[in-house]
Formats: C-alpha cells, structure tokens, sequence
C-alpha cells in the first residue's frame, strides 16, 4: 500500500503533465523507516524523451548525498509514461535498483483523465499495490480519505 | 593507501550489508579489482564482460562522475572518496 497525502500526490501529476510529452521523473523522500512520501523533489529528465527517462547523474548525487545527510530514503521514485498505461515497462523493472521503493508510474496518455498507480519492484518482480491518498499524515483515516484499488484485483 | 568507497543498497549484499568499505588503487579499474578481491561478484555488478563501466551504474570520484574522468582509467589518489549509484532510470 502506497500512503501518500494530496499536495505530494497533486505534485507528482502536476509535474507529469507539465513535461509531457517527454517523461517526467523525480523522487519523493522520507525519513528513514517512515514508508511516509514526505518531500517531493522533481528531477531532471537527462534523457528528454518521449519514452525513456534518466536521473542527471549529477543531480542524483547531489540529492542521495541531501538524503542521506537528512537521514531520508527514496520512499516514492515516479516517471511517467506519455502514450501508454500507467504499469511499469520491461525497461523499467530491469532498471529498478531500490528495492524498499515505491515505484509510482502517472501515464499522461489522456489529458482528460489521470492515470496514477503504484509498484513494488524487487528482484525483477513486479506486484501492484493499492495507492491511499490522505489529507495529510497526521490524520491518515480522516473522512476525506480516497482509496484507489488495483484495478486488476 | 585508503579509499572510502560508498555502496549503494543494492550491492550491500556483496559486502556483508556495510555501507562503506575501503579499497586500493592506482586507478579506479584497479580499485574495482582489489574490492572484488574482499568482496566477490562486486566487480561484475560495476564492469562488464568487455572491460567497460556499466552503462547504468553511476560511480563518482570526489564527486566528479568518471565518465568525465577517464572512466575505468581514472586516476585515484589516497584518500579520494568512491561513491557508486545505479542509474535511476527506465522507459
């Protein structure tokens, strides 16, 4: 289950939809232990493509490096896919080298609708996990709370 | 000669869950060697059959990445500080 609040969540396809359609990439980190997707950060895409994203080598030292400082871990590592669905691609499973992250896939595909689902990646394995948008982390069962179900369970 | 060398989770399972271990080395391929002599199979996760650094793995000499370096024939001074990454990417 990927709990995430509606500013992170609202970031995440923001920034997806502002690239498009090149695929948006970034990070949101936590602290340690937490599983809780606490501080968005937007990465630069240096492939600039359509269909394949890449962290600037640069830039990811310098925000590992921040994280570690902070004592936060990548809790959500996002891109998205600009023509086809929200669901991690063989490229992407191969690539996948957090094995504690979530790994959040938003397909901008449809300008009208919003495609945002959720993985674990480990070892090569993929497994769909529900996404659980919350107001904030403080009040994690408040009424206005969303749940999105795998669509495949 | 002493070379701090940050490992990435991922790897940790080649050196026994450490974050960092130290290595030796003239140049970052004979480095990669002496690492792997303390921590087998870690070299083939950074080098390929070829010789070549990985496409996907980011590796780092005091914050300078190697490919603007030299790659493998970066040259390594003691107390030069390795930090490896993979590459955070897909399609």
């Amino acid at each position: 289950m990927l709990t995430i609040d509606r500013a992170t969540y609202d970031a995440i396809v923001a920034h997806a939809r502002a690239d498009h359609p090149d695929e948006a990439c970034g990070v949101v980190a936590g602290p340690a232990g937490s599983d809780q997707p606490a501080r968005f950060i937007a990465m630069m895409n240096a492939e600039r493509s359509p269909t394949f994203y890449r962290f600037d080598s640069g830039e990811q030292l310098k925000v590992w490096r921040e994280m570690d400082d902070r004592d936060e871990v990548p809790v959500v590592i996002y891109h998205s896919h600009t023509a086809t669905e929200a669901y991690p691609s063989r490229t992407d499973i191969s690539f996948a080298s957090e094995p504690d992250a979530h790994y959040v896939l938003v397909s901008t595909r449809d300008p009208e609708t919003v495609e945002f689902r959720s993985f674990r990646i480990v070892d090569g394995v993929v497994g769909e996990e529900p996404v659980e948008v919350v107001q904030s982390y403080l009040f994690g069962h408040s009424p206005a709370e969303v749940v999105y179900d795998c669509p495949n369970q | 000669m002493a070379i701090e060398v940050r490992i990435p989770t991922i790897l940790r399972t080649y050196t026994g869950g450490q974050k960092a271990v130290e290595g030796a080395g003239d140049t970052l391929d004979a480095l990669f060697a002496d690492l792997d002599g303390k921590h087998p199979g870690l070299r083939g996760r950074l080098v390929t059959d070829e010789g070549a650094l990985h496409r996907f793995v980011n590796v780092y000499v005091n914050d300078e990445d190697v490919r603007f370096t030299g790659a493998l024939e970066t040259k390594l001074n003691d107390g030069d500080s390795v930090t490896i990454l993979p590459a955070v990417a897909g399609g």
